[in-house]
């Protein structure tokens, strides 16, 4: 019988690789850093001496080159685990991704799979500045032929990586740094998760959060603040940006009439902006109040403090939208 | 044949609604007929038809129109055929001597079907209204920016309901509210205002009423109301630049004086409808039309032509107690005269001080069109025609 287990977001997401690696000998890590120093976030730390190098591969700091790599070694039936060290860098990738990666098997008439896996870390909140803090999930998502998994929990984290090898197209996993050192137990009983559906974290009648990543704990802790006025929030786990999961969306949103979009990408042209054009377009007349938003700050996410606090959606900003739509139970 | 088009029930109307025609198609219509009840902010409003002949072609109900729409044709009796005025374009009367008016052509319908004005009802709570069969509309919001959800709905259901249609004459507190709020703001928007005010001698007036109302049955007893009314009709008779409409960068004084009336509604608001030209009438008929206007502004019934033709308005606070009123235009109008409260205040007379009644009657009037020295003399002219009541 298994025990239950306690563990931080970093280490399910290595734990996960690890079960990976074992499972399948077509299966490699490859990116900066992921070796020797035991990758940037330190994810990957322990992995080259329990693999060796030829399963964990250090590569220069050339990303169109070593997702190419990566693209060419799936396309040969290889089963390769690329990590990308942050979002910001995988823009010198996005070629290879978009135009090879996410195209190839529609180009090739099904012919070609690509089997690709990336992992990159995303978002703000530890004062790494504008190149590296920026959250571009929502990017990915406009991409057809991708799918684009954001774990907001240590279970998904734990979960997603099998499930994302497990598909023939190429899946981006998005870990949002500020979530590596979160910790949870492990629910014994689960031991694979699927790669289509939203979760409902927390059920409540009055308003509808929607959000991912570390939008999820900001959510969650909303929702204890405003309990406390009485208002009942539901929270919605996105957990894929592509595709997305809107029956769970609108469901959602036919019980509490109201919906709050968190997302830490830009309010313009972002995920949330699909999700609240989707909202229009399938589910106007569910709605009893305006849909709001909590995104971040149209500006380069700062390097102060102060600043990077202000620019990204706070769980103060959350509770403020929910109140702006939510009449007070008085 | 011509259309029968949707009239401009005041300035701030931008569509209505037929909510019950009065006749069916294929039906003999005359000129001044109540053809249509139109329902608006105001209420549901009676519409008279422009044209004769037979009426074809029926809008169908309950949908907004926007004003100028066509609600109907009417075929022309005996070769003859006349056309309806174009709404928004009409002079506030047509000069009686004048040649009938060439036809106008019907103004196209270029306005969004629905109104850019209608009441905040948020999209659930309109379909749960559809469900429970509550008029959305009619309910004031309490969600954000106001607008009308679920909850207001079930609750006016569980509190009995304001009917999908409208009950001819019902009117909505809020709705008229919103359209009060829109007229005004216009005004003070728009109407350079100049105000001027002046104390008449109100002595003369009142003995003669008393005299004259001594002899006549209870029923048809005369207020003061309606000699300061046809008073003023009178006095603006010379002062064509206080009595028309200034409609798009032009003034068109009209040539007869269909005096708006401020009549406040039970619950609130208030609606200004026409007595039609009232220089014309004899304070006995003005008594009687104003009595009828009153009930029928309070318990429905308004005719459109009422609705759409004052030319001025007379507002009369006395009752209230006020001393005097600073009014604001309804536009499209010029101006507004008010009165207050008939009171005795010593008065110097001859050098001597004697307690005697008097009013403060005041002008509001559109700077645009008039000045205040014309202003003036109207007040002096209303003074005047005030003291010769036999001749009112």
């Amino acid at each position: 019988m298994n025990e239950p287990v306690r563990m931080t977001y970093r280490e399910a997401c290595r734990q996960a690789i690890r079960d990976a690696l074992h499972a399948d000998p077509r299966t490699f890590v490859l990116g900066e850093d992921v070796g020797r120093y035991g990758g940037c976030y330190a994810v990957t730390k322990g992995l080259l001496e329990e693999f060796g190098p030829e399963r964990i591969v250090d590569t220069p700091l050339a990303e169109n080159g070593f997702t190419g790599l990566a693209i060419g070694a799936a396309l040969a039936g290889l089963r390769p685990l690329l990590e990308v060290m942050t979002c910001n860098f995988s823009l010198l990738a996005l070629d290879q991704i978009m135009n090879n990666a996410a195209t190839l098997p529609h180009m090739s008439g099904g012919q070609f799979a690509v089997p690709l896996v990336v992992r990159m870390a995303t978002g703000g909140g530890r004062q790494l500045a504008a190149q590296h803090s920026h959250s571009l999930e929502g990017w990915y998502a406009h991409i057809p032929g991708l799918k684009v998994a954001v774990p907001g929990t240590v279970e998904d984290a734990r979960h997603m990586l099998a499930a994302a090898l497990a598909d023939p197209n190429p899946v981006l996993i998005f870990e949002h740094v500020v979530l590596y050192n979160a910790e949870a137990e492990l629910d014994s009983g689960v031991s694979a998760v699927d790669l289509q559906h939203a979760k409902l974290r927390r059920a409540g009648r009055d308003v509808t959060l929607v959000t991912y990543g570390n939008g999820l704990p900001k959510c969650l802790a909303a929702a204890d603040v405003l309990a406390g006025d009485g208002i009942e929030a539901e929270v919605i786990d996105l957990r894929m940006l592509r595709p997305l999961d809107m029956p769970t969306i609108v469901g959602s949103v036919q019980r509490t009439r109201r919906v709050v979009i968190v997302d830490e990408g830009w309010k313009s042209g972002s995920i949330s902006a699909e999700i609240a054009a989707r909202l229009a377009e399938d589910a106007l007349y569910e709605l009893d109040a305006p849909i709001r938003r909590v995104c971040s700050r149209e500006v380069p996410v700062p390097y102060a403090a102060q600043l990077e606090e202000a620019a990204l959606p706070s769980i103060d900003g959350i509770v403020a939208a929910v109140r702006s739509i939510v009449p007070r139970r008085d | 044949m011509a259309d029968f088009t949707m009239p401009a029930l005041g300035a701030d109307m931008e569509t209505g609604k037929v909510v019950e025609w009065l006749v069916r198609p294929g039906d003999r219509v005359k000129r001044g007929e109540v053809v249509a009840v139109v329902e608006t902010h105001k209420g549901a409003i009676d519409v008279e038809c422009f044209l004769d002949g037979v009426i074809e072609n029926l809008a169908p109900l309950d949908v907004d129109m926007p004003v100028g729409a066509v609600l109907a044709t009417v075929h022309g009796a005996g070769g003859v055929e006349t056309a309806a005025p174009a709404p928004r374009a009409s002079a506030p009367a047509a000069p009686p001597a004048a040649a009938p008016a060439p036809a106008v052509p019907p103004v196209p319908m270029v306005g969004p079907l629905v109104a850019t004005t209608r009441a905040r009802v948020s999209p659930a709570a309109r379909r749960r209204a559809a469900e429970l069969k509550v008029d959305a509309d009619r309910l004031s919001g309490s969600g954000v920016d106001g607008a009308v959800v679920i909850a207001d709905v079930e609750r006016a259901m569980a509190a009995g309901a304001p009917a999908p249609r409208a009950t001819r004459g019902g009117f909505d507190p809020v709705l008229m509210r919103q359209a009060i709020a829109a007229a005004m703001a216009r005004s003070k928007r728009e109407i350079p205002h100049y105000h001027l005010a002046e104390t008449l001698p109100m002595r003369r007036a009142l003995d003669w009423l008393r005299d004259t109302n001594e002899a006549r049955p209870v029923t048809e007893r005369l207020l003061p109301a309606v000699l300061l009314i046809k008073a003023v009709a009178l006095a603006l008779r010379d002062f064509p630049e206080l009595n028309g409409w200034f409609v798009d960068g032009t003034y068109r004084p009209s040539p007869t004086a269909h005096v708006g009336v401020a009549i406040s509604m039970r619950g609130g608001g208030l609606i200004a409808p026409a007595l039609h030209d009232v220089a014309a009438k004899n304070l006995t008929l003005l008594m009687r039309e104003l009595a009828d206007l009153v009930k029928r502004s309070r318990a429905g019934g308004l005719r459109s032509s009422e609705i759409a033709d004052p030319t001025v308005t007379v507002t009369n606070l006395g009752d209230q107690g006020v001393e005097s009123v600073f009014g604001v235009i309804y536009p499209p109008q010029v101006a507004l005269v008010g009165f207050g409260r008939i009171a005795e205040r010593p008065w110097v007379d001859d050098g001597r001080v004697i307690a005697l009644p008097v009013v403060t009657a005041s002008l509001s009037a559109d700077h645009r069109v008039s000045d205040g020295h014309r202003g003036a003399r109207f007040l002096a002219r209303l003074n005047e025609t005030l003291q010769q009541p036999e001749a009112l």
